[in-house]
């Protein structure tokens, strides 16, 4: 397992010599070394009724990578998630402000059945259907309307869940009868199957045993090369161990944003530097 | 002393024994109903009965074939015009209303289940019965439609409620529409209890008498169609035990049986269904 | 990726400059041809119609007796005559019986009821209350015409025979229990009544008394009450809107019963303080005349008894809402 100080699997990357700086302006984006980000947030307050949640965010979410936020509770990370794919808009009174987009294009004015299928969620407690495995995985193909062959799709979409081996012989089963571990799986299954861009992943191993966070997270490192991953998590272990940029979250602002090493290493702002010490938390 | 540790175990120890004096006199009602409708009934009951028409008073024999099928018919109406709209607006109240639209379907929802069946009967009357000129099966499907509104738009919703909301957020994460989130993720994870809710209301339904009295009214033989006079089950009790004829007498417990025994069945089963299904969904 | 232009979904939310009011009927026919929003449309329609039905009731039941409200106006209420032939109509002793039925209903009833839901949510050990409760709410699954079969056949010749006579010779200085003895009757009828409503009393009097939070019940047993006393002096004041709220439920179901009292009754329009007399009830009288009526003025008449008891079922079902309301409302107010 890595530590917080010495993560091993972290990419080499080439980091340009701004950032060694460690003297950021609030919330400024980082530019990306290579790719263009796939998401880009700009000045993005959030309101739940008159209550303000978020803070003028600005964020890129560079592509195919592992993003992670992290933060103690109830600082926004989960509701920031939320405003990618637009899951705010079940809830009353909630109301985003400031731009965000996909490839360029604005969010916020998209079809949003069309943005979600191209920026999928995996929730915290895993929530399959009441329906069997297949179906479940199938349910995404099926309401945006897919016509090829299903059965490839989800035969495909569990192996790259890592959990093809354990079901192929009892997909009519129902969900339920899969352990928390295996269902989180399928939830991923389930969201890959809509072939995303982008997979949102909302704390998707707190309710899980070490075991089974160990093998989510191994299945993140491998679905990387598939899409962008951006992973809302509590437990700054995980973030160091699996993420290759870290955005630090605290009172609905965005505190500081970087590649991994450098946020658990050489944390430009105090506040980084407190949580990840664990002053607070 | 009059408050000294016997007395008040005294009194504990008979409070015990007269509330559950209480609690099993109670049970002991449904037992008797049910002891007496088939030492009584069940003798007469015959396939011969179930399947022959009444015959004229004085001739023995007689069935209640048409009772049967003509309840069968106004119970048929009575669900297509009640379900749908009960069940609907269910959905409506649980998935879309706001505040004070909703609020208002509610509380006339209530009105209504407390409207008394006998006045039921009366707005059939004037709104089905007057204008077409004459008793029907329809107009006594109206009523009892009327009347399974509030019990299917209650326990429809209140089903609803209850799926969880991450099974929603689940479904729209991966691109469904609302309304197809609806139809095929969560009314699917509540039909065991809307189905459930949905039987138990025809068989409240079923057994009542009053609104049909002077809608379908009544008919000694097969009605056609649905504009006709119908005979119906509770009706058929009705007159006959009230008639001054031992045979008819016995057929109106015979028929009291069947009556009971559906209305019985329905419930027990439906009650086994959710405490079944209940279990089941928590996975 | 380029600077985004103006799309249709940006139309469709009213932004860019090309909106403005023709942009807006856009929007909202782009927003109609949605499926959500049909859906909606189409729910809120059914949703609406209850409402709708509910108006027209009251409404036909207002205009249905118009007749006899110009006619007799308020002293249809006071009047005890009815006579079909002169067409004198007056609601007085159907109210009498209604009311006389329920009133001895409640008074059977509420002690039957409520203490077998003390026994099943307090006393009584959880598998029996279980089985003792499902039982009982079949109970209450029972159709009224089954009930007023029984009644017929059981317990008529019952209160002729048996009941009746001992009251009469035990309690018959009292005005209640004197005159003759026919079986049918206010009585027999108030009887009927309360088995039929016991059940709606006891089922939300025991959900009531059970959702007593466990810390009042700990909280007298540890000062050393009995369980009765416990259940009695602390629990059942708790529950007291609630179990007051079940009261007025049945009380408005015993209001509308209408098959069972029929049967039992005697079916005379009569006032008497005896409780062996034959009377009428409302709902019992608009059931068998209402065929036979033979002139508009008859059959609005009734109709007109029938808005009355659809008021009197209406006030006592809002009575009870409100306690019922009370009691789920106090258990929030408590830390």
């Amino acid at each position: 397992m890595a530590s917080i100080m010495n993560p091993t699997s972290m990419p080499e990357a080439s980091v340009p010599d701004r950032t060694e700086e460690g003297k950021l302006p609030e919330s400024e984006v980082e530019p990306m070394a290579d790719s263009q980000p796939k998401m880009k947030v700009s000045e993005l307050d959030f309101y739940y009724g008159a209550r303000q949640a978020l803070f003028g965010i600005s964020l890129a979410i560079p592509e195919k990578k592992i993003t992670a936020l992290i933060g103690p509770s109830g600082c926004g990370k989960s509701t920031f998630l939320r405003t990618l794919n637009r899951m705010y808009e079940t809830v009353r009174h909630a109301r985003a402000d400031g731009d965000i987009q996909l490839d360029g294009q604005s969010v916020l004015g998209m079809d949003v059945a069309r943005l979600r299928r191209r920026v999928g969620m995996v929730f915290q407690k895993s929530n399959p259907f009441p329906k069997t495995i297949y179906e479940n995985v199938a349910y995404g193909l099926r309401v945006n309307g897919w016509k090829g062959r299903l059965n490839d799709v989800v035969e495909l979409s569990l192996k790259r869940a890592a959990l093809w081996e354990e079901v192929k012989d009892s997909l009519h089963k129902s969900a339920y009868a899969l352990s928390g571990g295996q269902q989180q799986r399928l939830c991923i299954a389930r969201a890959l199957a809509v072939d995303p861009e982008v997979l949102l992943l909302d704390e998707p191993c707190s309710a899980l045993d070490p075991i089974a966070t160990a093998k989510i997270e191994e299945l993140l490192f491998a679905l990387k090369d598939l899409c962008t991953i951006v992973i809302v998590t509590h437990n700054m272990q995980q973030a160091a161990r699996v993420a290759d940029y870290t955005g630090f979250f605290l009172l609905g602002k965005l505190i500081e944003f970087n590649e991994t090493p450098i946020i658990f290493k050489r944390p430009a702002k105090k506040e980084t530097e407190d949580y990840i010490t664990g002053r607070f938390g | 002393m009059r408050h000294s540790r016997i007395w008040r175990k005294t009194v504990n120890n008979v409070m015990l024994g007269l509330t559950g004096v209480c609690a099993v006199a109670t049970v002991s009602v449904l037992f008797f109903i049910l002891g007496y409708l088939v030492y009584n009934g069940g003798r007469y009951l015959s396939w011969a009965f179930l399947t022959r028409l009444p015959v004229p008073v004085g001739e023995t024999g007689g069935g209640m074939a048409n009772a049967i099928v003509g309840s069968g018919k106004i119970l048929l109406i009575a669900a297509a015009l009640g379900l749908p709209v009960g069940f609907l607006g269910g959905v409506y109240l649980a998935e879309f209303g706001g505040r004070t639209f909703p609020f208002l379907v509610r509380y006339t929802a209530d009105l209504l289940n407390g409207v008394p069946s006998i006045v039921m009967g009366i707005f059939a009357y004037a709104v089905v019965v007057k204008p077409m000129r004459s008793f029907s099966a329809l107009a006594g499907g109206f009523a009892l439609g009327v009347m399974l509104v509030p019990i299917v738009l209650r326990s429809t919703e209140e089903f609803l409620r209850a799926v969880p909301t991450s099974l929603r957020e689940g479904a729209l994460a991966l691109g469904a529409k609302k309304w197809r989130s609806i139809a095929t993720v969560v009314i699917p994870a509540a039909y065991k209890g809307i189905a459930t809710g949905i039987l138990l209301s025809l068989a409240r339904v079923a057994g009542e008498t009053a609104p049909l009295i002077f809608t379908s009214f009544g008919n000694p033989y097969w009605s056609r169609g649905f504009n006709e006079p119908t005979s119906s089950l509770p009706v058929m009790i009705y007159t006959y035990a009230l008639s001054a004829y031992d045979d008819w007498h016995r057929q109106a417990w015979a028929a009291g049986l069947v009556l009971l025994a559906f209305v019985l069945v329905a419930n027990v089963g439906a009650k086994l269904i959710l405490s079944r299904g209940m279990s089941s969904a928590r996975g | 990726m380029g600077s985004p232009s103006a799309t249709a979904s940006d139309i469709r939310l009213g932004r860019g400059s090309r909106g403005g009011a023709a942009g807006r009927v856009r929007a909202w026919k782009l927003r109609l041809a949605s499926g959500d929003a049909i859906a909606h449309l189409i729910t809120l329609i059914f949703a609406a119609s209850i409402f709708l039905v509910t108006v027209l009731l009251v409404f036909e039941l207002y205009r249905s007796c118009a007749l006899p409200r110009h006619k007799f106006g308020w002293n249809f209420f006071v009047t005890t005559v009815w006579d079909p032939v002169f067409e004198n109509f007056g609601a007085l002793p159907f109210i009498y019986g209604t009311v006389v039925t329920s009133a001895l209903a409640l008074l059977l009833a509420v002690p039957l009821g409520v203490g077998a839901a003390i026994f099943l949510a307090e006393l009584a050990p959880p598998r029996i209350s279980d089985a003792l409760t499902f039982v009982i709410e079949l109970l209450a699954a029972v159709p009224s015409v089954i009930f007023g079969v029984l009644g017929i056949f059981v317990l008529v010749p019952i209160m002729r025979e048996h009941v009746e006579p001992f009251l009469k010779s035990t309690l018959g200085f009292l005005p209640l229990f004197q005159g003759q003895i026919f079986g049918v009757g206010f009585l027999t009828a108030g009887v009927v009544l309360a088995l039929m409503i016991v059940p709606f009393i006891l089922s939300v009097s025991r959900e009531v008394l059970l959702a007593v939070p466990v810390d009042q019940r700990e909280a007298a047993l540890a000062l050393g009450a009995t369980r009765w006393e416990s259940t009695w002096k602390v629990v059942v004041p708790y529950a007291r809107a609630g179990i007051f709220g079940s009261i007025f439920l049945a009380l408005a179901r015993a209001l509308g019963e209408t098959m069972a009292v029929t049967m039992v009754i005697g079916n005379e329009p009569k006032i008497s303080a005896s409780l062996f007399s034959p009377g009428y009830s409302i709902a019992a009288i608009i059931a068998n005349e209402f065929t036979e009526a033979t002139s508009d003025l008859y059959v609005q008449a009734l109709i007109e008894l029938g808005l009355v008891l659809f008021i009197l079922t209406f006030i006592i079902n809002g009575l009870a809402r409100l306690l019922i309301l009370a009691t789920t409302g106090r258990g929030t107010e408590h830390p």
